[in-house]
């Protein structure tokens, strides 16, 4: 059984003004399978929050079907093994971080020596010692976000919804969640994270699910997914005439005084390197690329972005917002 | 179950509780109840009658300025700032929801109530007067009535901004105390159409004044124990009746 199913789920959000209607989620597909870590990937404004509150009975699908351990998702039970963290989640800034622990906790059924047992071992998991009874106003957004995984973490769900769990964390917060993320897959647990950063998944998840304009555009394992785009290989050298480098091998680019030349294969390495050494010229170095996750996910965004292969390409890290 | 719903309202409790705009008006609550005895020294004729007319009014008109301001405020904000994400995401239905705020609220109005009215008791004995049990009976109309209020800004709090459900309950509360005037309006419209339009209006409109009994307590005249008692099943019925529509309407809510 999957922990989480979706099948063509469609929303439309209608402004108030104008009956203007916006078709936010097109048919969305995805499974979860259970014990594994699924990255769900997309750019701001593609659904992934949408298809996260339809999952949690936040928002009512117009269509399709969404089982959580193959029960519907619409049920109120169904709550009761997932752990949930909001995309920048707020919580009452009048309590301290021990009493939001144990509101949350409330809300379950557990029993007072539990919820006491998870409420001081989670403080420490998420880092937040020494803090726990500092009213959450004082907060930073990254003690909120560790707070926030904490009461997602208070009954021990099987099952973990992280939405943009990442954003608003410094290195040292990402370092922590990464871990958290991988200890709780080790316990056996399903996570489903969304993000709209590339470098968070390709550390740690099973499976990604592409999410471009309320579609899904792909969905694999990312061994697969990765293994099955093609590569491409890399010579870089110096010390040679642009004009000789020009008739060994026209695909090149020049930076910073060094030579660039791409392959489609390796069946031709040996004769360029030769030729270029015949020629005078320094080889500096001979790469295998592979194509990662971030090349994948501009391939899907289509022409309309500029196309990012090489090594050199620009960085996305950080957060856009 | 039971545990959830009073955990939202205990939360709700705990928010009303420390959030200093309720300080100050249970503060200012008292400091006007407590000024009418200035008032009777102005004034001529009986002082302790004085002191309960005024200090009851100033009571009264704090702590239904209390229970607007909450009742809009807490469910408003909890959708505003996104925290309801927190709750109705957890195996919690949004009519445990709803009803764990309505309870909260009525503790919030209870202790409220409760300080002021104890403070007004402790006043009224120091200044000569006597234990009065219709003073304790006053206030508790006006608790029904403030659980009345409460659900209604609870319902509109429920749909719409803070502003529209300001100006809506505020109306409504007008309305709501003079609800006479409708009978007045029945013998003067002559279309028959007007005439049963005022009169459905008249049974749907709450009517507040069921629960104002200051007459009967600072003239200290005779109050009809079935006019009381009709009234808190006026007061259950209503706020049953509010708090299933809040419900029917918060159930169909997208939260975006
Ligand atoms: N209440 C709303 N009304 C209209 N459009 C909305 C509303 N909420 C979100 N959207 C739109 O829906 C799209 C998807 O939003 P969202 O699911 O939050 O994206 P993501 O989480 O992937 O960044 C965005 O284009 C956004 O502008
Ligand atoms: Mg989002």
């Amino acid at each position: 059984m999957k922990a989480l199913e979706i099948k063509d789920l469609k929303k439309t959000f209608h402004s108030n003004f104008l009956f203007k209607k916006y078709r936010v989620l097109k048919g969305i597909n995805l499974n979860v399978e259970k014990g594994e870590i699924y990255g769900f990937l997309g750019p701001n404004g593609a659904g992934k929050t949408t298809t996260i509150k339809c999952i949690l009975g936040l928002l009512f699908p117009d269509q399709g079907e969404i089982l959580i351990d193959g029960q519907p998702a619409a049920a109120v039970a169904s709550r009761c093994r997932i752990g949930f963290l909001p995309e920048n989640p707020y919580f009452y800034d009048y309590l301290s971080a021990r009493e939001l622990l144990f509101f949350s906790a409330s809300l379950f059924n557990l029993t007072a020596a539990e919820v006491r047992d998870r409420v001081a071992a989670l403080i420490h998991q998420v880092g937040l010692s020494g803090h726990q009874d500092l009213k959450l106003r004082k907060f930073s957004k990254g003690m909120i976000q560790r707070l926030g995984l904490a009461q997602a973490l208070i009954h021990n769900p099987d099952f973990l919804i992280l939405d943009e769990p990442f954003s608003g964390l410094d290195p040292i917060g990402r370092k922590d969640l990464r871990t958290i993320i991988l200890s709780l897959r080790e316990q056996g647990k399903t996570i489903f994270f969304s993000s709209h950063i590339l470098q968070d998944m390709e550390m740690m998840v099973d499976r990604v699910g592409i999410i471009l304009n309320g579609s899904m555009r792909r969905e694999g394992k990312l061994s697969e997914l990765i293994s099955r785009s093609t590569q491409y290989y890399e010579i870089i050298c110096s010390h040679i005439a642009e004009k000789e480098l020009a008739k060994i091998q026209a695909n090149f680019a020049c930076r910073d005084g060094q030579y660039s030349i791409t392959l489609a294969s390796d069946s031709d390495i040996n004769q360029v390197v030769e030729s270029i050494i015949h020629n005078n010229g320094r080889i500096v170095a001979v790469n295998q690329v592979k194509m990662t996750l971030e090349d994948i996910f501009f391939n899907e965004m289509g022409p309309s972005r500029p196309a990012t292969t090489g090594p050199h390409r620009p960085a996305t890290t950080g957060d856009s917002r | 179950m039971k545990m959830k719903i009073k955990a939202i309202a205990v939360n709700t409790f705990k928010e009303s509780a420390r959030n200093k705009m309720f300080y100050l008006l249970v503060f200012f609550g008292i400091l006007f109840a407590l000024s009418s005895k200035l008032i009777s020294f102005l004034t001529l004729g009986d002082a302790i009658k004085v002191l309960k007319d005024t200090g009851l009014a100033a009571i009264n008109f704090f702590c239904v300025l209390i229970a607007i301001f909450t009742g809009i405020n807490l469910v408003y904000k909890e959708i505003e700032k996104k925290t309801v994400f927190n709750i109705l995401s957890k195996p919690v239905s949004r009519d445990q929801f709803i009803i764990g705020k309505f309870l909260g609220l009525a503790l919030t109005m209870l202790t409220a109530l409760a300080a002021m009215a104890g403070i007004f008791f402790l006043f009224v004995a120091l200044s000569g007067g006597g234990f009065d049990l219709k003073i304790i009976l006053y206030f508790f109309m006006l608790f029904l009535e403030l659980l009345v209020i409460v659900a209604i800004s609870l319902l509109f709090s429920s749909f719409t901004t803070p502003i529209l459900s300001f100006i809506f309950t505020v109306s409504l509360y007008l309305i709501g105390h003079i609800m006479w005037t409708f009978n007045e309006f029945k013998l003067i419209l002559r279309v028959p159409f007007w005439k049963y339009f005022t009169q459905a209006l008249y049974y749907l409109l709450p009517n507040l004044d069921k629960f104002n009994i200051k007459n009967e307590v600072v003239m200290n005249t005779a109050l009809n124990p079935w006019t009381i008692f009709f009234s808190v099943l006026y007061a259950l019925a209503y706020i049953l009746a509010l708090l299933a529509v809040t419900i029917l309407i918060f159930r169909k809510r997208d939260f975006q």
